[in-house]
């Protein structure tokens, strides 16, 4: 029996570098053999775009601007600072997006929620919009993480069943619109990400101070792992970099805890119909543990159901003396808040439901006076039935 | 037979459960979700509904592998709405996704109008009709205390305030109350087309009639003034 010389490799030092072919295969290949047959047309992604490393070590491309943006029906419904912060950081980086009312959700909340629909209504949903995109002239960049996740799933379908893609064609064919697929399926928090130096050389708030925990979206890198973003610097490559990468970025802290690849607890039909499972598992699985292993300022993520579990499920469960209290936000949010963007007039965090006054204070926000400033614009749009605030007037 | 001394709905013949079963596996997905167990329990573990029901993403794929059709009918109409959807499962060693099993189901119980899935989505029936007649599936004016009284005061606050704090959000497309954001009619007109195409209204008429109802006479009224007879759309499914 030997006898050990040397204690193992400690964690910080242990090196996992990646080796042989990936167990996945590059779904680009044959996507771009669709074409070659006449199938199905690619839409590229557009220059300037930057390429990152993911799960399995194929560079994806993220485009940097001229994107179409699919909005989140939970986004925009509900927590509107969200969408709206993706946008504002765009326009803080002069870049070209648009943002259509030509479009549709995925309408996978209810897919997943429900089953009332099927792959081919499914696909023709997720291939409608992307000709649409494609038509407007911009490439699909993806607000929600639900969609992400199906459009990827919708991906894999139309990839390997023939039948399936003559079924969207005919589809298509009604609708006198082209059989579009893009060639990167991109969630908005891989921009965020490959823009979270621009953003940190923009920030004007000093976030050395700000412990942050991040739930990672289960629809991101749970389900077709293969596209998610991973950085060996960031946990050893072992966990996705998104929304962790920026918070570094952006000099804060990102503070570990146990249950970090557990889900939030939205369930898609529970967060609507059955929310005691909900509220439970987003407090007790994730909330409470947070809080007791990394009592963070704020808890971050980059999904549309995600904020709205963690955040919305804390209330009631205050009622029971739980342990409960941390702010939720999106990574958007966050990076907008550092640069200077307005805590209600463009992050809208009234629609929130966990007080962010100690968060902002700490951040060395004037929430008083940032509440003020908002309530002096609605109080316009009160008198004035017909108008609206504008991006000029979020930024004054 | 069923594994199980306590199986229910053994009244049901097996002929039909057999049925059921067969169209989960006829399902295109089907092949790229199961691959055999291990029974290591590591899909129970990631799995939030496991902790909170009576419910095991295990169970599913030892019962589809083992071709168990009476307890997978019992599962068909029971835990199957138990599942949250975010497919923590996949992280089997064997590369299974229950998941995914558990999403065909749930599309075979909506497909055969079983009293289970009309009776697990009961209260969801208006969230499918926004879904279907507008393409975002929430909206800002479903806000309302009365649905939502477990997510405290704010809720009372946006219902109270909707329209003046909907305009005060600087993105246009966003000011809207009714939906999540200001959906043209030529997306509403064009989804109308694809739920009639790929036979999704139908689905609805097996699992809901009166919300069957109700949108088809939207839809119909849409696709009439912009010159199309909603009968001229058949389900290319079915060729």
């Amino acid at each position: 029996m030997s006898v050990a010389t040397a204690s193992p490799p400690k964690a910080s030092t242990r090196e996992f570098i990646r080796k042989g072919q990936p167990p996945t295969e590059d779904y680009r290949e044959l996507l771009f053999d669709l074409e070659a047959k006449g199938e199905l047309e690619v839409q590229r992604v557009p220059e300037p775009f930057v390429e990152v490393e993911t799960k399995y070590g194929r560079k994806k491309k993220i485009p940097l601007e001229f994107t179409w943006h699919h909005k989140s029906c939970g986004q925009c419904g509900h927590i509107p600072g969200y969408s709206t912060a993706i946008f504002w950081l765009n326009r803080q980086f002069n870049k070209d997006y648009h943002d259509p009312k030509d479009q549709s959700s995925c309408t996978a909340w209810n897919y997943y929620a429900s089953s009332t629909s099927n792959s081919a209504a499914q696909a023709a949903v997720a291939i409608r919009n992307f000709a649409q995109a494609k038509l407007d002239g911009y490439f699909p960049l993806i607000h929600c993480g639900t969609s992400y996740g199906h459009y990827k799933e919708v991906r894999e379908e139309i990839l390997h069943h023939q039948k399936l893609r003559d079924q969207v064609r005919k589809v298509m064919d009604r609708l006198k619109m082209p059989f579009v697929f893009p060639e990167e399926i991109v969630h908005y928090s891989e921009w965020v990400h490959v823009m979270a130096d621009d953003i940190a050389k923009k920030q004007v708030l000093d976030f050395s101070n700000i412990r942050t925990t991040v739930h990672p979206a289960c629809h991101y890198h749970k389900l077709v792992v293969e596209d998610a973003i991973y950085d060996r610097d960031l946990y050893d490559g072992q966990r996705t970099a998104i929304v962790s990468g920026l918070v570094k970025a952006l000099g804060a802290e990102v503070a570990d805890y146990s249950t970090w690849h557990d889900c939030c607890g939205f369930g898609f039909r529970h967060i609507l119909v059955s929310r005691d499972f909900s509220r439970s598992f987003a407090t007790i699985r994730k909330i409470e543990r947070m809080k007791e292993e990394a009592n963070p300022d704020v808890t971050l993520t980059h999904d549309t159901g995600c904020v709205t579990t963690l955040d919305k499920s804390q209330f009631s469960t205050q009622a029971h003396g739980r342990n409960v209290g941390i702010p939720v936000m999106s990574d958007a949010q966050f990076a907008a808040l550092a640069m200077g963007a307005h805590p209600y007039k463009v992050c809208q965090l009234h629609w929130h439901g966990v007080d962010m006054k100690p968060l902002m204070e700490k951040m060395g926000i004037d929430h008083e006076k940032a509440w003020a400033e908002f309530e002096e614009v609605a109080g316009r749009l009160k008198e004035n039935g017909t108008e609206f605030m504008t991006w000029e007037d979020a930024d004054a | 037979m069923s594994i199980y001394k306590d199986a229910k709905y053994m009244d049901v013949p097996y002929e039909e459960k057999q049925k059921l079963f067969q169209e989960v596996k006829d399902d295109m997905r089907w092949d790229t979700t199961l691959y055999g167990c291990y029974e290591c329990g590591i899909c129970v573990a990631a799995c939030p509904s496991a902790r909170f029901y009576d419910f095991s993403p295990r169970v599913f794929a030892q019962i589809m592998a083992r071709e168990d059709v009476d307890t997978f009918y019992e599962l068909l109409n029971d835990s199957v709405w138990d599942c949250s959807q975010c497919f923590s499962c996949t992280r089997c060693p064997r590369q299974n996704n229950p998941g995914t099993i558990i999403t065909i189901m749930r599309e075979v119980a909506v497909n055969h109008g079983l009293s289970s899935a009309k009776k697990a989505l009961q209260a969801y029936s208006r969230i499918i009709y926004k879904i279907m007649s507008t393409g975002t599936q929430v909206a800002p004016d479903m806000l309302q205390p009365d649905f939502f009284p477990d997510w405290g005061p704010d809720v009372k606050a946006v219902s109270e305030n909707l329209d003046v704090w909907r305009r005060a959000i600087p993105p246009e497309t966003m000011h809207t109350t009714e939906l999540a954001w200001d959906v043209s009619e030529k997306t509403r007109l064009e989804l109308y087309m694809i739920w009639k195409l790929t036979g999704n209204l139908e689905m609805i008429e097996k699992i809901d009639e009166g919300i069957f109802m109700i949108l088809e006479e939207v839809m119909e009224e849409l696709l009439d003034e912009h010159g199309y007879d909603i009968d001229d759309f058949e389900n290319v499914l079915e060729d």
